[in-house]
């Protein structure tokens, strides 16, 4: 159809195909939006098109492996498809939970991108009618040595989280726990996921489909400016440049958050939902008014008039594209019946935030932009929604690593003192103790937080009835690099049992998969790979997905990422007095290794500091066995009969014993009889795994090594009287492995060949479990 | 001690674009301008010394003579801090 | 008795504060735009971020209706607890002498701290013993108290500095180790710890912060004949 014939007036001239190419949408994208149109777009409808059918908003490349997930449950009371995701607490109440990313423009800035990370997943959660009441951040850095060689990642650190703290202390949502890796292939992409987490009544929630044509739309809170202009397309769907300077002249389009209008914008909110005043809301995000108002006609069947002219601007002069693709934080849309609106106007009067009547429902099904009545810009809704095409992948195994090596520690082999090697692994970043980080964050306001950072492996917050949620998050991207399907079942199966450890039962499940191009085919080997891992131990573990979140593109010119499935579960547990402890208590106390700890060097902390390349594949977890182990630990904790509960993880057995006897300002005395390994199931071998000595064994030190620190899933570390454990035992293997006392960790090694493997003062390990410090003078 | 307002021409009933500098007063720690001080030898930049951080306000007024009580009321804390008051040319 | 807790655009800790008041006596929450006390025995200005703390911390939180009839309640002799925010809140409004500056780290921190009462028997200290020790978080980055030398001369000779951060414990940098002050009239009392964070043992471990508000309800039904 001829462009004279177009029913609507442009603005300026009509774009091209190349300015469709380099808005970030392909040629053959721009003649289906050509086809849908019945014509070439004009300026307003191709933007649009271009931020709803980049990667970002439409999930091209991933959603038809997200639709092989576990997302239904008997917990689940909002899935997949909302602002947010939600399962059943009791006493009448929903925890509402999500995670989102932030990566590209925290690269660029990073203070302001976590924070406006934070920011947009709040009112995802306030957007379903909850009451944030905490937060969760899980970030990835490269190596941040002393030195200009750690310096960017230093001050991506130091950003990221100043403007995590800056962003949830103001509007006064506790920051209660998270996790910071750093490796190598994180230096030029660095990874910002933000979760949260809200409280609401059942009946209270509320979705996002508009409904009822001649309602109104009313947009409130702050004022619309140039904000993160094609941030959605430019930035999140493109691989970043080199780097250094290149990125200053990306900094216009990072927004600008301000918590103080956000916490203005969740009292309105919430308010006019216990008023009843709306009929749904939505929050502004990614592509602004373009996705919200588009995805609340999708999902309600219906169509938008918008008029550009209607919104409060902040900046003079702005073109109806620029207003309908700002991004400009603290803003909703709600649909409102018109006998309600003064009513809504006159709250959004009392919590100064702005109100203004912008558009109208309708029942054309179409997306209709105007100006000052004028129209500018007319699409049909599912187009600019549902019909973006969706690709497959076209996964395949890489038949050559992937990822170089880690650089080696100097001076640190296997045949390093055990004394020398913990002290390594505890000074090491990925281990040593987070507190510069978390003493940033207020993990108190709101009086619910029953365990704050590192008093126990999940954060706890108290329930009015008694009870209590537990939540954490995990993932270790180096793992699910060895082996993308079984590092991501070790990811979910890690974030369960740290909420084993604090007595909790898992409810439900958010995702954030963090990758690199998945056109590559190894990028989408590993994508696919790990969905499947995700599907499989959400399963097994009755932990369904309830929501999350794709960020892919995470590459540069030095390669990409690791694949970082980011792993969120929320959990509760029935006694908030009786919430575990990771650290050691009492003197006397038994200590006891509980489960079928299998460990192996291939990709541990260890392997890292020496400088080792990453395994071909991780060795094959037992789903089941690993889910009884968390489930007996947990039902041992909900009885008040440990003293304390901590999962083994990264740095393996010794390093568990450190943090434990850290946490508790405590010593122990370890003996490893050597038919420790034997009580235990045998390790499949192949990966530096220790057993009875034999002819063709690997070397004493390895052996010791994989012995104190090896790693894998299905191991914890618990104390408490000889009863409590013998009652354990029961249930689950469990071998005693020493007592709590004195203020010395030593471990010994028990039997034929007796001898001392190491002794720490307690000063010692908090010396190096202080290293982080140093980067926060 | 130089006044804080310097006074310029104008024609009446304009209004004037006014400039606040905000600065801690000296003797009071100033853990800012320290934070500052530290880091510029880092960065290759010698012999620098002294640096305080403070604030800027800029507004317009149409009548200079409140500027001073602003400062003494809001904008400034003068428990701890100084401030000077610029009225700036050519404004509209 | 009864606490009115203000609140502001931007206040955070005005609920715990209301919930901590509401284990001692009525608690009810004064919205900022009020002149009206709601017949209140006691205030409390709560912590968070009036108003974003933009320009100062409490700079512009001051001047509200509510502050208003704040100032004079305390110019009659009223109960006025100001905890963080609302301890910078009272220190712009000139209820109490002194400033709270930028933390000397430069950095928000949350900590739990060891406080030590320097001046037990007034109306906020009632319940604790002199010398004692309280274990109370703090969580700000303006928390640098700061007054000039002769006013801390004459503070310390009335017995106005209330309590002090424990040896090793002050992070923020305030000048002789000061964690809370009152007026002189002893009314008014400002304090950058959040005692509200602190009246149950499963939330934080420590109840001690409860001994504040204990001490104001003993004041107030102590005074009535």
């Amino acid at each position: 159809m001829p462009v004279d014939a177009a029913p609507r007036a442009g603005v300026g001239t009509t774009p091209t195909v190349d300015d469709a190419l380099a808005l970030g949408l392909t040629r053959a994208e721009y003649e289906l939006v050509c086809e849908k149109q019945g014509g070439p777009p004009n300026q307003v409808e191709l933007a649009m098109y271009s931020l709803l059918w980049s990667e970002h908003c439409a999930y091209k490349h991933s959603k038809k492996l997200l639709r092989t997930l576990p997302t239904e449950g008997e917990h689940v009371v909002m899935g997949p498809g909302e602002n947010a995701g939600a399962v059943d607490v009791g006493g009448g109440l929903v925890c509402a939970f999500k995670v989102e990313s932030h990566n590209h423009p925290s690269a660029v800035e990073p203070f302001q991108g976590a924070a406006t990370g934070v920011g947009g997943i709040l009112r995802d959660i306030f957007a379903i009618g909850a009451r944030p009441i905490a937060v969760l951040d899980s970030l990835r850095f490269g190596e941040p040595a002393a030195g200009p060689a750690g310096a960017r990642a230093r001050y991506l650190l130091d950003g990221a989280v100043s403007g995590i703290g800056h962003y949830g202390n103001s509007i006064g949502v506790p920051t209660v726990g998270g996790e910071v890796y750093f490796e190598g292939p994180y230096e030029h992409n660095c990874l910002v996921n933000a979760m949260a987490l809200g409280l609401a009544a059942r009946e209270r929630l509320v979705r996002s489909a508009a409904a009822g044509p001649g309602n109104l739309l009313i947009l409130f809170g702050a004022s619309t400016g140039r904000d993160g202009i094609g941030g959605a397309s430019v930035l999140a769907s493109a691989e970043l440049g080199a780097g250094g300077d290149g990125d200053l002249d990306k900094r216009p389009t990072v927004q600008v958050g301000d918590p103080f209008e956000e916490k203005k914008l969740l009292e309105c909110s919430l308010e006019l939902l216990e008023r009843g005043l709306i009929v749904s809301l939505q929050d502004l995000g990614a592509a602004g008014l373009t996705s919200s108002a588009s995805e609340m006609a999708s999902k309600g069947g219906v169509g938008i008039d918008v008029d550009v002219a209607k919104v409060p601007l902040r900046e003079p002069g702005m073109e109806p594209f620029e207003v309908m693709v700002s991004e400009s934080q603290e803003r909703m849309l709600c649909v409102v019946e018109p006998a309600n609106a003064d009513a809504v106007m006159e709250l959004c009067a009392k919590w100064e935030v702005n109100g203004s009547a912008i558009g109208t429902v309708t029942d054309t099904g179409r997306m209709r932009v105007l100006r000052d009545g004028e129209l500018v810009g007319d699409m049909p809704v599912a187009a600019l929604v549902d019909d973006c095409p969706l690709y497959d992948l076209q996964p395949q195994k890489p038949s050559e690593p992937i990822y170089g090596a880690p650089p080696a520690t100097a001076g640190l082999t296997l045949a390093s003192t055990p004394r020398d090697i913990l002290l390594a692994i505890l000074s090491s970043p990925n281990l040593s103790s987070r507190r510069p980080l978390f003493e940033q964050y207020d993990s108190i306001v709101q009086s619910r937080t029953v365990r704050r950072p590192e008093q126990a492996d999940a954060a706890v917050l108290a329930l009015p009835d008694g009870g209590a949620l537990a939540v954490s998050i995990d993932c270790n991207g180096r793992r699910v690099a060895a082996d993308p399907y079984t590092g991501t079942v070790e990811a979910v199966l890690e974030c369960a049992a740290n909420l084993a450890c604090v007595g909790a039962e898992p409810l439900g499940t958010t995702n954030n998969l963090n990758f690199g191009n998945p056109e590559k085919p190894h990028i989408a080997w590993q994508l696919s790979e790990s969905v499947r891992g995700l599907g499989d131990a959400c399963r097994a573990l009755r932990a369904p997905i309830v929501g999350g979140n794709v960020s892919l593109y995470n590459e540069g010119a030095t390669g990409p990422i690791y694949p970082t499935p980011v792993i969120g579960i929320v959990g509760r547990l029935p006694d908030a007095r009786r919430a575990g402890r990771l650290g050691f208590a009492r003197a006397g106390d038994q200590i006891a290794l509980v489960g079928a700890l299998r460990p192996s060097l291939g990709a541990s902390e260890l392997a890292k500091l020496l400088g080792q390349p990453l395994p071909d594949g991780l060795p094959e977890i037992d789903i089941a066995a690993v889910a009884a182990t968390q489930a007996a630990v947990r039902d041992a904790v909900r009885a008040g009969a440990l003293s304390s509960a901590h999962d083994v993880a990264e740095g393996g057995l010794a390093v568990a014993l450190a943090e434990c006897c850290l946490a508790g300002g405590i010593g122990a005395q370890v003996e490893l009889a050597e038919d420790l390994w034997e009580a235990i199931p045998r390790p499949a071998g192949g990966h530096g795994a220790p057993g009875p000595r034999s002819g063709s064994e690997p070397p004493a030190s390895t052996l010791l090594a994989t012995a104190l620190f090896g790693e894998g899933p299905g191991g914890f570390i618990v104390s408490g009287g000889p009863d409590a454990l013998r009652a354990l035992g029961e249930r689950v293997a469990t071998v005693p492995i020493g007592r709590v006392g004195d203020d010395v960790l030593s471990i010994v090694e028990a039997g034929a060949t007796a001898g001392t493997m190491l002794t720490l003062t307690l000063e010692e390990l908090a010396e190096a479990h202080g290293a982080l410090g140093e980067l926060f003078p | 001690m130089r006044p804080p307002v310097q006074r310029r021409e104008r024609a009446g009933g304009e209004r004037v674009r006014a400039r606040v500098l905000i600065r801690p007063k000296a003797g009071i720690l100033d853990p800012q301008g320290e934070a500052v001080e530290r880091a510029l030898p880092a960065l290759g930049f010698a012999g620098v010394g002294n640096v305080h951080v403070g604030r800027l306000i800029e507004l317009d007024v149409e009548d200079p003579e409140q500027l001073q009580p602003m400062c003494e009321k809001l904008l400034a804390n003068p428990l701890v801090e100084d401030y000077e008051i610029e009225l700036l040319d050519g404004s509209a | 008795m009864k606490f009115g807790v203000l609140q502001f655009p931007g206040s955070c800790d005005e609920v715990d504060a209301l919930e901590a008041a509401r284990r001692v006596g009525d608690a009810e929450l004064i919205w900022h735009a009020e002149r009206d006390l709601g017949g209140a025995d006691a205030i409390v200005v709560p912590g968070g971020f009036s108003y974003g703390d933009y320009l100062r911390a409490g700079a512009i939180a001051r001047f509200s209706p509510a502050m208003e009839s704040v100032i004079a309640f305390a110019r009659d002799g009223g109960l006025v607890l100001g905890i963080c925010n609302g301890f910078q809140v009272l220190c712009e409004a000139h209820l109490l002498p002194g400033a709270l500056l930028p933390n000397a780290n430069l950095r928000f921190t949350f900590r739990q701290l060891e406080l030590e009462v320097l001046y037990g028997g007034g109306p906020f200290t009632k319940a604790c013993a002199l010398g004692e020790r309280l274990s109370i978080p703090a969580k700000h980055a303006w928390g640098r108290y700061y007054a000039d030398s002769d006013t801390l001369a004459v503070m310390d000779r009335s017995g106005q500095i209330v309590l002090r951060y424990a040896p090793g414990q002050n992070f923020n940098g305030s000048l002789h180790d000061i964690a809370g002050v009152c007026n002189e009239a002893g009314n008014v009392f400002g304090m950058m710890p959040h005692p509200e964070h602190a009246v149950d043992e499963l939330i934080g471990g420590s109840a001690d912060g409860l001994k504040i508000f204990e001490s104001m309800r003993l004041t107030i039904e102590g005074a009535v004949v």
